[in-house]
């Protein structure tokens, strides 16, 4: 294993120790990370979390227009009650909070959890299952979160900046999650620090399909194919759930290792796959924002807008993750 | 009711007195610590390869959180240790495993009888089939509780000694463990893996037969 690290032990507390030191807009105190002018009065808070590792989500989406607070757990390792009650009575400026919980079995216990012990704080949630990779969902955990996050995120947040109520915030929240979906692809395996070894062994003309954000092994493995064919096979997956139609924003997302250069040639072949079908992609990001560590390969989330969508997306956004329109 | 007579020589003389439950996860913490490897590989074929690391570092802060506040009862070392697990493992297997310590612990009557052991014990498991929404045949840390909690009502129900009831038990959650290898994963994280889960033993119902395990050990 070659890591930028000091210790596996220490790596979540010195890279957060780095992002309070580039940002002096966000603050960080007991493992949760704040916009440095929370609380907000009479704006709904949104605190979301998850296990560290997967940067710049949650933590690089705190900010004007996004989160109000993250919460990082351990690598992989969904945060625990305390830093998300912390969080949740901190940031509250009165309207009540949203919690944005990716559909992990581990996350949505720890948030429930903290949930529970908020009293005298509103408390929202909304659990983001837009991976299209896990089917039979009866029999499953239930479909993962993963890039619809960013979408969530960004979406809720600039109604929540509008001045929005809470109910009025989760339900767009929902809404959004219920119009995206994602599917994603691996060309290799990820090395978490403390493992010190690659999660599982790909060999080198073989990619896994299906794959979710902590390296956990996807649902099938086929040989390398062109990224025409790798782009069809996931934009097949997503069309064959929620047909694409319309407007539509895309994010051709890298999962740590990706060079950008071929996150772009896989975005070509994703907007013609799209111009395909009859829709459009009005709106899209190419580059990493749900990694999986040191992985390579990509992941599509697809989301279709309308045009309060569009205009939620469209506004301004200041966080070290997304940034415009300020 | 030979090792149960011992078994309640110790200490108060009326029962697993506090001793007892600290020597529980004394062993547990050090069993989990010879494990994490094997935990770690287990999780790494079918989850996210964090499960020794987690569990590991869970019964450490138990053992701190002893040694700063000494639990004087049974019930409070088994809330303590829930509490302890739920406030610093993260992941699922903190909420479950904090969660049945702490369900255990509060419907623990006092003195620790065999009889309320198994209670208790069969209302901690019922806290993780809650929570989890999971039950035996999921491929998850009940397939190792289930069992072993049935061993201790059965038990109970036949008069066996605590020694022998514990062994049991270990032994029981040691084949649910096994059992799950033929398993198609329905709930946590191996159940986005569908058919590929299969062949694999669940991580979490390995860590639970080891803190069975401890359980026999520190009774006999």
């Amino acid at each position: 294993m070659k890591k930028l690290i000091n210790t596996a032990e220490s790596v979540v507390e010195d890279a957060l120790n780095g992002l309070a030191a580039a940002h002096p807009s966000l603050r960080v105190r007991d493992r949760v990370v704040y916009r440095a002018d929370a609380p907000r009065p009479g704006k709904v808070a949104l605190v979301s979390g998850g296990g560290s590792g997967h940067e710049p989500l949650h933590a690089g989406f705190v900010g004007h227009g996004m989160l109000d607070a993250a919460c990082p757990g351990d690598v992989f390792t969904s945060p625990v009650p305390d830093q998300i009650l912390d969080a949740t009575r901190a940031v509250d400026g009165g309207a009540g909070v949203l919690h944005v919980v990716k559909n992990y079995t581990g996350d949505v216990l720890n948030f429930e959890m903290a949930a529970e012990l908020c009293a005298g704080v509103e408390v929202a949630k909304v659990i983001v299952d837009d991976d299209v990779a896990v089917q039979d969902s009866l029999y499953t955990a239930g479909r993962r979160g993963t890039g619809a996050t960013v979408f969530v995120e960004k979406i809720a947040g600039a109604l929540a900046e509008e001045g929005a109520p809470l109910a009025e915030v989760a339900r767009v929240a929902a809404d959004v999650d219920g119009r995206s979906r994602s599917f994603g692809i691996a060309l290799t395996s990820c090395t978490s620090p403390a493992a010190g070894k690659p999660t599982f062994d790909l060999p080198g003309d073989e990619v896994e399909l299906g794959i979710g954000i902590h390296g956990e092994p996807g649902r099938a493995r086929v040989p390398l194919v062109s990224a025409r064919e790798l782009a069809a096979i996931a934009m097949e997956a997503i069309h064959g759930d929620l047909p694409l139609r319309g407007d539509l924003l895309v994010m051709v997302n890298g999962m740590g290792s990706t060079p950008l250069m071929e996150l772009y040639v896989v975005f070509a072949e994703v907007e013609s796959f799209v111009r395909g079908k009859g829709a459009r992609v009005t709106r899209s990001l190419v580059g990493n924002y749900v990694t999986s560590l040191d992985m390579q390969g990509f992941s599509v989330t697809v989301c279709r807008l309308d045009d309060d969508l569009t205009r939620l997306w469209d506004a301004p956004v200041e966080t070290p993750g997304l940034r415009w329109g300020r | 009711m030979g090792g149960m007579g011992e078994l309640m020589d110790r200490g108060t003389g009326e029962g697993m007195d506090t001793a007892f439950f600290l020597a529980w996860f004394e062993d547990a913490g050090r069993l989990v610590r010879l494990q994490r490897d094997r935990l770690t590989a287990l999780d790494a074929a079918i989850g996210d390869a964090d499960h020794g690391a987690n569990l590991d570092r869970g019964f450490t802060e138990v053992r701190q959180a002893f040694a700063e506040w000494p639990p004087a009862t049974p019930v409070q070392a088994l809330v303590s240790a829930g509490t302890t697990l739920i406030r610093r493992v993260g992941g699922a297997s903190g909420p479950l495993y904090g969660s049945a310590f702490r369900q255990m612990g509060k419907s623990m009557d006092s003195p620790v009888t065999l009889a309320v052991f198994a209670a208790a014990f069969e209302s901690g498991v019922r806290a993780v089939e809650r929570l989890g929404k999971a039950a035996q045949g999921d491929k998850t840390m009940l397939d190792a509780l289930v069992p072993a909690s049935r061993e201790l009502t059965r038990a109970v129900q036949e008069e066996i000694a605590a020694r022998e009831a514990f062994e049991r038990a270990a032994r029981a959650a040691e084949e649910g463990s096994r059992a799950t290898i033929p398993l198609r994963a329905r709930r946590g994280r191996a159940s986005y893996l569908g058919e590929r889960s299969v062949g694999h033993e669940d991580p979490g119902a390995a860590s639970a037969a080891i803190i069975m395990a401890a359980l026999a050990a520190v009774a006999s």
